[in-house]
């Protein structure tokens, strides 16, 4: 693409030095800036223009004519948060952020604390099996996984029915919620635990050191010192962690040809992809999108505000 | 596909601002009573490293057994159908397999390069230069970092779809290029790891602006650089909702969406899981082979990212 290979700077030769220097910047920043305005600009701005629009049809609807599209003022967005559908769709994902996120950043906060205390044998064996789920795509893991809550394949099945326990089928009801999360978590706590790890390493030893040299506990090290100092880090996680539930697409789609549980609105993207791709209505699917943006937003504004003065007081 | 790439751009400059450099030469030399080894933490990481390795574990032994065995034998069983396994699945459709590996290293390889381009032109533009308009510029570039996919994708494929480029590589190339948080990231390596006072005196030798960034900047990013592109190839790699929408011809498909399409065959057809099982384990060792490669790297370097701040 022309886009993509333009380099100005070379062509951007004024009359004079300073004048090209003045240029430079832009030839520089010019790909970066023309790729933001096509695939990120333009398209925020189209989906909300047709988050407005809607399709009237005249007559009995047939021929090319009987369509036409209008302004359908704020019709869409009433229509989308009246939806039952929708509705659920995000008390489904609402309860999946409260289970994914916190258990994902507790396991990686453990497990970082445990590798940096440096009592814990086979640390290098661990952090690398742990941080291991990150080089599998989601679609990948959610296979595996799916496979592995699938009966007759799964190992747990073996194991309850020797003790002779009722199996609880994780594709059913109200448990394949679970399944899904465990998969998010699957993926997600190695990498929050080298970020988390990564933070702790940097603290000053001296910080910590005179508080063991009078007998405080290593556990009592880590709530005092060690959290308070790496909570920065944990909050950005957890902010990019919530944005990522908001969307969670691929691991139910994938699973939905084991599950009948899942629906094609299980989750809001979902919905989405459904009205926009399956029914064609793009334009109640637009209202949809910027709605669950809109909340991505307010959520991680509010989130961040909501703890800042707390995590960040103390660097003033 | 979320969960795992969204958090992790995001996640480093975290980490990064809310480091500070290590003081001494060698942290920890002291050691205490605080240090003796206990069973308790060594377990709770074992089991966490173990949780980790099931369904890796699980995948190796179930690629190696034929589609009877799958439902009948023991889940940790393995058997000796792995070969034939690789050659059905080869078999399959003409090599459609190959075809999709193919397909996910040049959506993930070309696509990172190029991102990785376009963001350290720009981060060398915002970190070496003042200009009128540069803040603006850059907090506008940088709020692209918190815009959901999901806003992007409908209208994405309808402005793709006016250009006729639907259903064609470019329409999963051209929107993985631009990555607000390659642009961030080069922009503090960049203000990092070239000082003002080498790009003054290529000038003063007379080198263009191009050249000075290209022959003389760029060796000099090339550390922070690579994290870019490994961020940008993991993203693009993991991607499943963008090529999911764009593409409706399988042989343009990455790998992860041709996966989920042979799941969903399976539904009605469990010969079928034999074959994603063991594409799922040839799909996943390129990646992991590349993570171990380069462990070592991304420690060091997200470490090295952070002391630079």
């Amino acid at each position: 693409m022309t886009t993509t290979t333009a380099a100005p700077p070379a062509r951007a030769t004024g009359p004079s030095t300073s004048g090209r220097r003045r240029l430079a910047p832009w030839g520089f920043l010019a790909p970066a800036i023309v790729l933001f305005v096509l695939f990120l600009a333009l398209p925020i701005a189209y989906a909300v223009y047709l988050s407005f629009r809607t399709e009237k049809v005249s007559g009995l609807g047939l021929g090319s004519g009987s369509r036409t599209e209008v302004w359908a003022g704020l019709s869409n967005y009433a229509a989308a948060l009246g939806d039952p559908e929708f509705l659920a769709s995000v008390g489904r994902v609402a309860l999946y952020g409260l289970i994914v996120v916190p258990t994902m950043l507790g396991l990686a906060l453990l497990f970082a604390l445990l590798l940096d205390s440096r009592r814990a044998r086979t640390r290098t064996f661990s952090r690398t099996a742990i941080f291991l789920p990150y080089a599998v795509p989601a679609v990948i893991s959610s296979l595996l996984w799916g496979f592995l809550y699938l009966p007759g394949v799964s190992p747990f099945y073996d194991l309850f029915e020797r003790f002779g326990w009722d199996v609880p089928s994780l594709f059913d009801g109200d448990l394949v919620m679970f399944a899904v999360a465990n998969i998010a978590v699957w993926g997600g706590t190695g990498f929050n635990m080298i970020v988390i790890y990564t933070a702790l390493k940097a603290v000053p030893s001296e910080l910590y050191e005179a508080a063991e040299l009078d007998g405080a506990s290593q556990v009592a090290v880590a709530l005092r010192i060690k959290i308070p100092i790496v909570t920065p880090s944990i909050i950005m996680t957890a902010v990019f962690s919530m944005i990522a539930t908001l969307q969670v697409f691929a691991e139910p789609t994938t699973l939905r040809p084991l599950s009948n549980a899942i629906s094609t609105t299980w989750t809001p993207l979902m919905k989405v992809y459904r009205d926009a791709f399956t029914r064609g209505d793009l334009y109640s699917a637009a209202a949809t999108s910027v709605i669950i943006a809109a909340a991505t937003f307010v959520l991680s504004f509010g989130f961040l505000r909501l703890v800042q003065g707390r995590a960040f007081g103390q660097e003033k | 596909m979320t969960t795992l790439t969204s958090p992790l751009p995001a996640d480093a400059p975290a980490a990064r601002s809310s480091v500070r450099r290590p003081t001494g030469t060698g942290r920890r030399t002291w050691r205490g009573a605080g240090e003796r080894p206990s069973a308790v933490a060594t377990a709770v990481l074992l089991l966490g490293a173990l949780y980790c390795l099931l369904p890796v574990v699980w995948v190796v032994v179930a690629s190696t057994k034929s589609g009877a065995e799958l439902f009948s034998s023991f889940t940790f069983a393995p058997s000796t159908h792995l070969a034939d396994n690789v050659a059905d699945l080869s078999a399959y459709r003409g090599g459609l397999f190959w075809r999709w590996m193919l397909n996910t290293a040049l959506y993930a390889g070309v696509g990172a390069m190029l991102s990785t381009l376009v963001s350290a032109m720009a981060g060398y533009g915002l970190a070496k230069y003042t200009f009128a308009g540069k803040n603006a510029v850059f907090n506008v570039l940088l709020a692209g970092v918190l815009v959901p996919a999901i806003v992007l994708a409908i209208p994405q494929y309808l402005l793709l779809a006016e250009l006729d480029l639907t259903n064609t590589y470019w329409s999963v190339l051209l929107p993985s290029i631009i990555s607000p948080y390659g642009i961030y990231l080069a922009r503090i390596y960049a203000a990092a790891a070239v000082p003002d006072e080498v790009v003054e005196a290529a000038r003063t030798d007379g080198a263009s602006e191009t050249r000075t960034f290209f022959q003389v900047a760029v060796p000099m990013l090339v550390p922070g650089l690579v994290t870019v592109f490994l961020f940008q190839f993991v993203a693009i790699w993991n991607n499943f909702m963008l090529p999911y929408i764009m593409l409706g011809d399988d042989r343009l498909f990455p790998i992860t969406v041709g996966l989920s399409g042979l799941l969903n065959q399976g539904a009605s057809q469990p010969a079928m899981y034999t074959l994603v099982i063991t594409g799922a384990l040839l799909s996943i060792v390129p990646l992991v082979a590349l993570f171990f490669a380069l462990q070592r790297f991304w420690q060091v370097d997200l470490a090295a990212g952070a002391v630079k701040s």
